[in-house]
């Protein structure tokens, strides 16, 4: 019996195909932020939001043993939501400091917001433009960083902190 | 004083002509960069908050004089290799860059051996 070549040669390409499209499928292709846990955060400055002239940058993270960067706005619902685990947080571990960093939003109304709801961030900085959070691999708020002494990123949450991202986050630093 | 509008007419076109290139490299990169927050659409595309953000810093990037490269890194490091279209040439995805060119060899080498054979089967 003869054997055909291209034949051979086609039916093996559409399994070849098939076989790519599933692994295609399979595969999720929306954004993920797993693949910085264990890098370093990029160098930064942030104002302080009552005082512009305090600075805050990398350096002063290296004195904390851990550090949770706490990206807000007081026109977020979810922040509200997360707010209570932070102050949470910032009560009952030392080891833990957390900064906040007021993500596009109006000086007097994240004030105002700190105000009502109680204030967790030992800094508060200010993001007025947003551009300060794309060098943290931001896209939307609430985010929440941890970071160690050396700047490494430990945990990185997207979306609003709950109960068991919080008490993830107390073993992480425990 | 002749001279001096000449030279102020020069001065202008030069101008103009640098900003379109700075603008259509800016349209070039925000092209390539997909907004994570939107379904389907480019940087260029989207009015989204995190778009109008990303066009801020590829534009202090760019003033910056970095190049396109280094932009691309730059937020490849920050929100994986997801974030622009065009993939780099790795390890991981040579296939998808060799593959078109090998099924394009392929695809010509059957096409002519079926001819061929076609053409045979006629003069024989």
């Amino acid at each position: 019996m003869k054997i055909n070549i291209s034949k051979i040669i086609i039916f093996s390409f559409v399994i070849f195909s098939l076989f790519v499209f599933w692994q295609g499928l399979k595969k999720n292709n929306s954004y993920d932020t797993k693949n910085l846990i264990g890098s370093k955060i990029s160098s930064f400055k942030l104002s302080e939001i009552n005082n512009n002239e305090q600075y805050i940058s990398q350096e002063k993270l290296k004195q904390n043993k851990y550090t949770l960067i706490n990206f807000f706005a007081s026109w977020c619902a979810p922040c509200r939501i997360e707010h209570k685990y932070l102050l949470s947080l910032s009560r009952e571990s030392k080891k833990i400091k957390i900064i906040g960093v007021n993500f596009k939003d109006k000086k007097n109304n994240a004030i105002n917001f700190l105000e009502e709801l109680g204030n967790p961030y030992y800094f508060v900085g200010e993001d007025l433009d947003g551009k300060a959070s794309i060098s943290f691999g931001i896209y939307g708020i609430p985010e929440s960083i941890l970071v160690d002494n050396e700047l490494t990123i430990i945990k990185k949450i997207v979306g609003p902190i709950d109960q068991s991202q919080y008490e993830e986050i107390l073993k992480l630093i425990k | 004083m002749k001279i001096k509008k000449i030279i102020f007419i020069i001065y202008f076109s030069f101008s103009l002509l640098q900003a379109s290139e700075n603008k259509s490299e800016l349209l070039e990169i925000y092209k390539n960069l997909r907004c994570l927050v939107c379904q389907g659409q480019s940087i260029a595309d989207s009015n989204s908050d995190f778009a109008a953000t990303v066009k801020l810093v590829v534009q202090d990037l760019l003033e910056e004089e970095k190049t396109k490269d280094e932009i691309y890194a730059f937020l490849i490091s920050k929100y994986g290799e997801w974030i622009v279209y065009q993939p780099t040439f790795s390890k991981s995805n040579l296939l998808l860059w060799i593959l078109p060119y090998f099924i394009f060899i392929v695809g010509g080498l059957i096409i002519f051996l079926i001819t061929r054979k076609s053409k045979n089967n006629k003069a024989n």
